[in-house]
């Protein structure tokens, strides 16, 4: 491997954000024009929605019942066992819910596009699609930005709803709580303001996995190794960029919401 | 990929006296450093451009920028008269509906079935099934693997991948062929069947090619040969007739480190003084 000297990796880093830019900035625009692939649509949503249920359920369920658990602990010193409802519905619907949806579709989704478009990148699939005059930003890239967004909104309410169920399973059987005050706590606790922020996160999750995921795959190079380095750049670059955006969107809605 | 009409107008009615590809001072650097430098060639309707150079050379590089695939660092492109570089992204795309190309190593979709990866242009053409499959039938009879139309590359050879790769390229009766080292890596029976195809196309349908191989063999066959329909076969164009052994459409372009060293008819080629070609040759 040959070292940079400083000034050549500034230089990469910034051809590397203006390349993301433009590939993100074409696949959005190409949402707009026809053609559109509507069967890679539709199969792209099964793969990343449906496929991605049970691990988002699982992980979901378990948060909320780790949740009761430990917030538990910390509201009996203050004599508050009552509010641990409230404190899981607002942590899961405003947060958790959110940040773990999207950090397990990471996971799951920007591997698998950087695996496959990689793939793709190098037995030169991509470009005979190209000299085959098949756009392959408008036919790989937009199809799975379209998928990931729309079908995260909804893993998101999934997960929020699973962690809730995993919280009162554990507040009742566990704890002791009485089930129709623990489900009123939650949902009384939650207002307009905690749904649109939880709500609005997985867009931008959705938006970073989906183009974080296929430009690792469509700048793929060095052929099979090249392939797990580009997979394992975009679960790693995908999931920081997803935590950025959690503060900023969580800061930004703060700004509006005022909680 | 369906066009809109005005797409379609601009790329229509090519003028017949216009090149093919028009290659126009063309330089390429990958990294700083030159791949291919002040290239200039021109291949006219019809005929066919021997790609010849030892590895590494450059000349992938050429067909792919022939292909809009690679964009040059500078000189000037035209492909049916059209500059590649200054046209629109959906105006590169609509233009490449007319050319074919065959590439080294196949670069069939691995997920799809041969049926499926012969007939993906006809699909983005939205062409009813049935007319799409007795054109895929058809083209698959043209390089003989009926029999595996519902097999997924993985499945086949080398060879019958590279024939895939040519039936997926013709279905479209493309206007210009890029052929990437079509034998590359086959076994020699294998590669006389793939030159033969090449030879089949190039005589049946008398489509512009560009054929790149580092194969003197491949391209001598080529240059000497042509293709009879009667006996469905190739067989040597006689010595003794008009064209004195040689197909006349059929120019050599050798090309070392990056620059051209030879461009012209087989016959100049093999009487070629230049010591470098004396030794290539040999």
């Amino acid at each position: 491997m040959t070292l940079l000297s400083p000034e050549t990796l500034i230089k990469k880093q910034i051809a590397a954000v203006q390349e993301y830019s433009i590939l993100s900035w074409t696949a959005i625009a190409d949402i707009f024009t026809r053609p559109r692939y509507w069967a890679d649509i539709f199969t792209q949503m099964d793969s990343i929605g449906v496929g991605s249920m049970p691990i988002i359920i699982m992980s979901g369920f378990f948060t909320g019942c780790v949740l009761a658990l430990q917030s538990v602990t910390a509201l009996q010193e203050f004599g508050a066992v009552s509010m641990t409802g409230s404190l899981v519905s607002l942590s899961m619907v405003k947060e958790l819910g959110p940040v773990l949806t999207g950090l397990m579709v990471s996971g799951r989704n920007a591997a698998g596009m950087a695996s496959e478009l990689g793939s793709m990148k190098v037995t030169e699939q991509i470009d005979a699609m190209r000299a085959l005059g098949t756009d392959p930003i408008r036919k790989l890239v937009t199809p799975r930005l379209i998928a990931t967004v729309f079908m995260l909104f909804f893993l998101t309410i999934i997960a929020d709803t699973a962690g809730i169920a995993g919280g009162t399973l554990v507040a009742v059987s566990m704890l002791g709580l009485n089930a129709g005050a623990y489900l009123h706590s939650s949902y009384s606790s939650l207002v307009h303001g905690d749904v649109v922020q939880g709500l609005t996160k997985p867009i931008f999750s959705g938006f970073i996995i989906a183009t974080v995921g296929c430009y690792f795959g469509m700048k793929t190079t060095g052929g099979t190794q090249g392939v797990g380095r580009a997979t394992t750049q975009a679960v790693v670059v995908s999931s920081v960029l997803i935590i950025i955006a959690d503060f900023l969107v969580t800061r930004v809605m703060i700004g509006i919401f005022g909680s | 990929m369906p066009e809109t009409s005005s797409d379609a107008a601009v790329l229509d009615a090519p003028d017949q006296k216009t090149p093919v590809v028009e290659f126009e001072d063309v330089s390429i650097y990958f990294e700083g450093k030159p791949v291919l430098q002040n290239i200039s060639f021109a291949v006219e309707r019809g005929q066919t451009m021997i790609l010849l150079g030892p590895a590494g050379c450059g000349k992938s590089v050429l067909l792919k920028l022939a292909n809009g695939l690679l964009k040059p660092d500078a000189g000037r492109i035209r492909v049916f008269g059209e500059e590649m570089a200054r046209m629109r992204r959906r105006e590169v795309y609509a233009l490449r509906g007319r050319i074919g190309m065959v590439f080294q190593e196949s670069a069939l979709f691995d997920s799809m079935t041969v049926e499926d990866n012969v007939a993906y242009r006809l699909h983005e053409e939205r062409i009813p099934e049935t007319e799409a499959h007795a054109r895929v039938v058809e083209a698959l009879k043209f390089v003989e693997l009926e029999d595996a139309i519902q097999k997924f590359p993985s499945e086949l050879s080398g060879g019958m991948r590279r024939r895939v790769s040519i039936a997926r390229a013709i279905i479209s009766n493309p206007d210009l062929i890029l052929y990437d080292s079509p034998t590359g890596g086959l076994d020699p029976i294998t590669s006389t069947t793939i030159i033969e195809l090449v030879m089949k196309q190039r005589d049946v349908s008398h489509t512009t090619s560009l054929v790149v191989t580092h194969r003197l063999q491949d391209a001598f066959v080529l240059a000497t040969h042509r293709f009879d329909p009667a006996i469905g076969a190739m067989k040597p164009i006689p010595k003794d007739g008009p064209d004195g052994g040689i197909d006349a459409g059929t120019k050599f372009l050798m090309l070392n480190e990056g620059k051209i060293v030879f461009h012209g008819t087989t016959e100049d080629l093999v009487h070629s003084d230049d010591p470098w070609i004396k030794r290539y040759l040999e």
